[in-house]
């Protein structure tokens, strides 16, 4: 049975500030419809690009979208920062209404989009608990009902009649994810809820978000993690500039992704007039490709990286270094690394050079990519900074853990339970 | 007065009216949500829905959210505070203090026959209960932008029980009030006749709240777009406050000015209110009348603005 099903919506936002000017735009607007004339202010039909270069000051966050959804199903909505997927799901939970199409909703929604909603620090947990319910669209005796199993599930029987305001952020989350588990609803929308939380309250999450769609329940899903839509979806829709892009089985999708994303990023070029550099040496080219036993293009923790520079030398009879840097995104420097020692020396002209970093070495995360071309084993000729950025990508072995690992490097030891 | 009954029930026939039909469509709306439980309940999501189509219905669903927003507002507002809820009493005392002392011992306004500190603590307390209702619903979006920006309930939720705590307030104040009565009868300051129309104050009071809550839903419409209406709210309630009958007797005012003071809606409200409390004055049917009629359409007028915003003022606030 079809739970959803939403045929061509569109969202126009306005960008900048509302205000000043805006009663003057509102009269005009209205002149226009008067007059029966198609609203000036819609006619433009750029996509949500954030790279600042559409001259309009509206915005379609989403722009003809259609899907359906079926009873019992997970759909992932999975996309870029900016892509339409929070849009997309305040029109379906009615906090904001489209500005074209239609959606058919064949049960009560309820949405995770940000738990804890509506908490008051001055009431105790109990107290939160029925105002939350409520505020979700729970009675009070739906919630009195489910009140033992929800303060259960958080696991903080001992501070339920305590204010919230003194509960530790952890407890915090925990109580208002566990009011939200214990809705019934025959829709539930899912935002982003496993970046909180340890990893023992995680597992408790998707093992809920798993036993609502058993029940025949519908979940749409928005996540990063594509491990987590990979595992717990049996749909997914990937969404790019309020458009549908790609939607069909998981992996496809995440995978589809995957190998678009940054795939600008992954090499420069450049001629030799413009080329960064100096009197001594330039930057030709520089990329990265991701080598992979599937031949998929893309950049995960079980991807090596095929790292090639080319460089013109202006310096006769260069003895030669290459020294790169590799920075995690907050700045801190993972590794450096050099070309073979003796250097060799290098007549004018162009040179190339290779890096492979193997797989299983760097963690998931941005990280970016310096090098400096070095004389005589001592002397930097010119540092080129920042030429690369890339950002690695999340593979797991099922786990039901779905958080991020710390630290800049996650090399893959030989590190067994021996007995 | 045989005419004035007469109009009485007049009035509050069609009133009770509307109240079956309200009670009608709720219930049966009521039975349609339990069924929901099976997935036969069906929503269409679009652009703009109609002017009308209010879906007032769906707030029986919500009453217990009602309720437990008017218990936050009275535990919130009063923890880590020495006085507590008796700050309730004590604002309007004070304040009839100093209306006592200013106008009616330095500018020495009739007061109508009656003690003047009597006379401006009931106006006042009437007059709280109006301009805290009026006030908090203009404000409802603003203040509950980031609760509405994450989750859907109805909306009109949030003034009703704006209207519910003030209520409960009142009615603190409405005892206080009567035990000052009885001290100023005790210690022979005043004499109070009692009528029957005294029955008429919870008329009164709905009144007042279907106004306040009536004018505050049709600018909370306006201050979410434009903000420079919750400055001029604050400071045209004060002077509102001014033009209504509170400090002085309408028969104070005299030719031109007494004309229009019987326009605002208030006036009768508060004129009937010292008629039934003290005898002073005249009992004006007809004013009730036009106070009401004025009060449902301002209602109807503002829930229909107000549901008209619900719907877009996440992508302007």
């Amino acid at each position: 049975m079809e739970r959803i099903n939403v045929e061509h919506l569109s969202k126009q936002y306005r960008l900048g500030q509302i205000g000043t000017g805006s009663l003057v735009q509102d009269l005009n607007r209205w002149w226009y419809k008067i007059r029966g004339k198609e609203d000036p202010t819609l006619v433009i039909t750029e996509a949500n690009d954030h790279d600042g270069s559409q001259r309009s000051e509206y915005v379609w966050a989403l722009h003809d979208v259609s899907f359906s959804v079926n009873e019992g199903e997970v759909l992932g909505i999975i996309g870029r920062n900016g892509a339409g997927k929070s849009s997309l799901l305040k029109i379906l939970s009615k906090v904001t209404s489209p500005t074209k199409g239609k959606i058919t909703l064949c049960g009560r929604v309820a949405s995770l989009l940000e738990v804890g909603t509506g908490f008051h620090p001055e009431l105790t947990g109990r107290e939160n608990v029925f105002l939350n319910g409520a505020i979700l669209g729970m009675t009070k005796r739906e919630i009195s009902s489910k009140f033992d199993e929800i303060v259960a599930f958080s696991g903080v029987e001992k501070y339920i009649d305590t204010p919230v305001k003194r509960y530790s952020s952890g407890m915090y989350v925990r109580l208002a994810f566990a009011v939200a588990a214990h809705l019934e609803p025959e829709i539930l929308i899912v935002d982003e809820v496993l970046a909180v939380g340890d990893a023992q309250f995680q597992r408790k999450c998707i093992g809920k978000m798993k036993d609502v769609a058993v029940e025949g329940r519908t979940v749409l899903f928005v996540s990063h993690n594509m491990e987590a839509v990979k595992n717990l979806c049996n749909r997914a829709l990937l969404l790019e500039h309020g458009s549908i892009v790609a939607q069909g089985s998981p992996a496809e999708v995440v995978d589809y992704y995957l190998s678009g994303r940054n795939k600008a990023d992954w090499g420069r070029n450049y001629e030799e007039k413009d080329a960064p550099g100096n009197a001594h040496t330039r930057l030709k080219s520089i990329s990265l490709e991701p080598v992979r036993e599937d031949g998929k293009q893309i950049l995960t923790v079980k991807s090596s990286l095929l790292i090639e520079i080319s460089f013109w030398n202006y310096v006769h009879d260069l003895v030669a270094n290459l020294s790169l840097h590799l920075y995690a995104a907050t700045g801190e420097c993972v590794f450096n690394v050099i070309t073979q020692l003796p250097a060799p020396k290098l007549a004018c002209g162009l040179h190339k050079a290779r890096c492979t970093i193997p797989k299983e070495l760097l963690n998931t995360g941005l990280y970016y990519i310096s090098f400096m071309v070095v004389k005589d084993t001592s002397q930097p000729l010119f540092n080129f900074e920042e030429v690369l950025t890339f950002e690695v990508l999340e593979e797991r072995e099922t786990s039901n853990w779905h958080g991020k690992f710390p630290g800049f490097v996650r090399p893959a030891l030989d590190f067994k339970i021996t007995e | 007065m045989g005419s004035s009954v007469g109009e009485f029930i007049a009035f509050i026939l069609p009133n009770l009216k509307v109240n079956c039909w309200i009670k009608r469509t709720f219930v049966r709306k009521k039975q349609n949500f339990s069924s929901m439980d099976k997935p036969r309940y069906l929503e269409i999501i679009t652009p703009k829905r109609r002017w009308f189509d209010t879906r007032l219905w769906e707030l029986w669903h919500y009453r217990d959210l009602i309720v437990l927003f008017v218990k936050r507002d009275f535990v919130a507002q009063y923890k880590q505070t020495v006085l507590g809820p008796i700050w309730f009493v004590l604002q309007p005392l004070l304040t009839a203090l100093v209306f006592f002392i200013v106008f009616g011992k330095i500018a020495a306004i009739p007061t109508a026959g009656i003690h003047p500190f009597l006379f401006y603590f009931t106006g006042l307390t009437f007059w709280g209960y109006f301009s805290d209702v009026f006030l908090k619903c203009a404000n409802t979006f603003s203040v509950n932008a980031s609760l509405f920006g994450k989750v859907y309930f109805p909306r009109l939720a949030v003034p009703l029980s704006i209207l519910a705590s003030g209520l409960i307030k009142l009615l603190v104040q409405i005892m206080v009030l009567i035990g000052i009565i009885i001290g100023f009868n005790l210690a022979g300051m005043a004499t109070t006749t009692l009528n029957w129309t005294l029955t008429l104050i919870p008329v009164y009071t709905l009144l007042l709240a279907l106004l306040a809550m009536g004018l505050g839903l049709l600018f909370s419409s306006l201050t979410t777009k434009y903000r420079d209406f919750s400055f001029l709210l604050t400071f045209g309630v004060q002077l509102l406050m001014y033009a209504t009958p509170i400090i002085y007797p309408l028969s104070f005012a005299r030719g031109a000015m007494h004309e229009i003071l019987k326009w605002n809606p208030l006036t009768s409200i508060v004129e009937n209110l010292r008629y039934s409390v003290f005898s002073s004055g005249t009992f004006d049917g007809l004013g009730l009348v036009y106070t009401a009629v004025f009060a449902l359409f301002t209602l109807v007028l503002g829930v229909v603005f107000f549901n008209r915003v619900e719907q877009s003022f996440m992508d302007t606030v």
